[in-house]
């Protein structure tokens, strides 16, 4: 059923980039040169919401789009950046303990990459650095000054840590190119997935540079009875507090009370 | 199939909690324990974060004892007012407990702290029971029923204050209950525990009550304490998954009722023995699990969205 929503998605794309004249197909047009007119990109996603209620067990979202002509396809999903506070244990008398730590900022909550090609095949290091393609590249600054290499060595954990967790991709996605203009790909999203505007950005790329970038918006959050409870949680703490010790007040009182003559 | 906990904030498996409730139920029927002490670890060990592990079996908890509690209050065996004097040190400590708690989570020290209570506390009590519990075999094979001293004084009863608790038969200084509820009180809000394991050997080594109204007044007052605990906990750290509580206290009364039925069948000295065993192995395993090199030695951790 969802298979077959896809494929119509695709169709319609497809019937669209073919019968849009603007879009003019000049043949001779070689790959790596900006096109004059309209997009040669597009790309949505299979669904633009990710609700998270009482069954939820992570999310596995199609991103699907065309190209004008021929060139490769990258693809980076991103979360909203926070604060994380990277934590290093040290053996004292005997125990590990948390001894030394680091903050860093701007850490993306998720960070998915995929591309048609390994990266290094498609551009160049500088701009894969300048757009933060790539988990590596990722452009995550300490909050406190440290030496470069405690920072290396940091931030290095920091992501290591984040893709134990699948919050961050290890392997680069695979881009699927049917013909040589549709393209889809899967991301994958687990279930300890952080809420909030998310954003995918694709990048067209031919001859080392990127031709066209499009983004799309993607929203994860709670829903329904799960939003209510986490919502309640933080924003009335001393009544979630009651409630809660008034849920096991009653259903301790109905266990005696069943119990009573077993 | 799979639930997702809204403050744990990640999927569990359903039958998995409940089978660890059920379990742990069972075993805390058995032995006459809330099992706190075996959850809160059992449920760091399957991922839950640590913060909301201690503070929504507080939670949990609370439903057990009120249960508990209503069994021996039928049979005439809680002590209201001794219950009362010690909830109300309970409350003071649960509150130091939760401050310390708080604390020591800004500064990454959480699990540490966590981790080292419950070495130190199973450690203790657990050698102390398989000592006293192996004393007891040995006497009944021997079949020379010594007996010690009915009561002795320390410098406990030196202490000024004194109330009369009529049915613990006690005439004592109001101070050494509020002192024992106090300690309890703050080991509760740090561990995740009613108490119960620590409470009752006070009860009955420091106290000197009976032995028949110690554990009514110990889950009478545990009540007040895990209650008050879960309140804390709530509004210092929402951390309160009323979720995860629900579930595991489901399968948890259900366990309780079972094990105390096949409690009645074992001999005291026995289930003291493998209560002791039990205590000791986990403690083991959290001593195991601090000593040994970690996987990673880098952990981290996110910092919620208001500027700290």
């Amino acid at each position: 059923m969802k298979t077959f929503r896809h494929t119509t998605l695709l169709v319609f794309l497809v019937a669209g980039i073919a019968g849009a004249p603007a879009l003019g197909q000049t043949p001779d047009q070689s790959p790596g040169q900006p096109r004059q007119s309209g997009s040669p990109l597009v790309a949505d996603l299979s669904e633009d919401l990710i609700a998270i209620t009482t069954g939820f067990t992570g999310a596995e979202v199609l991103l699907f789009g065309a190209t004008e002509g021929a060139g490769d396809i990258i693809v980076v999903v991103r979360a909203p950046e926070s604060r994380v506070v990277v934590r290093r244990k040290a053996r004292v008398g005997g125990v590990w303990i948390n001894a030394d730590n680091l903050t860093f900022e701007k850490v993306p909550g998720f960070y998915h990459v995929a591309a048609s090609r390994p990266l290094s095949d498609l551009l160049p290091e500088a701009v894969l650095q300048r757009e933060q393609i790539g988990a590596e590249n990722l452009s995550v600054k300490p909050l406190t000054s440290a030496s470069e290499d405690e920072i290396a060595e940091f931030a290095a954990a920091l992501i290591r840590n984040k893709q134990q967790v699948g919050l961050f991709s290890t392997e680069l996605g695979e881009i699927k190119f049917l013909g040589n203009r549709l393209f889809r790909t899967q991301v994958q999203f687990p279930s300890s997935v952080p809420t909030g505007e998310y954003t995918a950005t694709i990048y067209l790329v031919a001859g080392g540079a990127i031709i066209d970038r499009t983004d799309t918006p993607l929203q994860v959050r709670k829903s329904g009875f799960e939003a209510n409870v986490f919502e309640f949680a933080n924003q009335h703490p001393s009544l979630y507090g009651v409630i809660a010790i008034l849920i096991a007040l009653a259903a301790g009182w109905f266990a005696g009370i069943v119990f009573r003559n077993v | 199939m799979n639930i997702y906990l809204p403050i744990a904030e990640m999927s569990v498996d359903v039958f998995l909690i409940l089978g660890l409730g059920g379990a742990i139920g069972f075993l805390s029927g058995l032995f006459g324990v809330g099992g706190g002490f075996l959850m809160t670890p059992l449920l760091i060990f399957i991922g839950i974060p640590p913060a909301v592990a201690v503070a929504s079996e507080a939670n949990q908890i609370v439903a057990a004892s009120v249960s508990g509690a209503l069994a021996h209050m039928r049979r005439g065996h809680v002590d209201f007012k001794m219950g009362l004097v010690l909830t109300a040190g309970g409350i003071a400590g649960s509150g130091v407990g939760v401050a310390i708690f708080t604390l020591l989570r800004q500064l990454g020290q959480v699990e540490l702290l966590i981790a080292l209570s419950y070495v130190l506390f199973l450690g203790a009590i657990g050698l102390m029971m398989l000592v006293e519990s192996g004393r007891t075999m040995l006497r009944r094979q021997a079949g020379t029923a010594t007996r010690g001293k009915l009561h002795q004084h320390t410098w406990l009863h030196g202490l000024p204050l004194k109330m009369r608790f009529r049915r613990s038969r006690l005439y004592i200084s109001a101070l050494v209950p509020i002192g024992i509820g106090f300690v309890v009180g703050i080991l509760a809000a740090i561990m995740g525990v009613g108490g119960g394991f620590i409470m009752v050997p006070a009860m009955i080594y420091l106290l000197g009550m009976p032995t028949a109204v110690v554990v009514g007044t110990s889950l009478f007052q545990i009540i007040f304490v895990t209650a008050s605990v879960t309140f804390l906990q709530a509004t210092t750290n929402q951390t309160v998954d009323i979720v995860l509580a629900l579930i595991l206290l489901t399968s948890a009364v259900i366990g309780a009722q079972l094990g105390t039925k096949v409690g009645g069948r074992l001999r005291g000295e026995q289930l003291r023995g493998l209560l002791a065993l039990m205590v000791l192995a986990v403690c083991a395993k959290i001593a195991y699990d601090l000593v040994s090199t970690p996987f990673d030695v880098f952990s981290i951790r996110e910092i919620s969205g208001f500027g700290g």
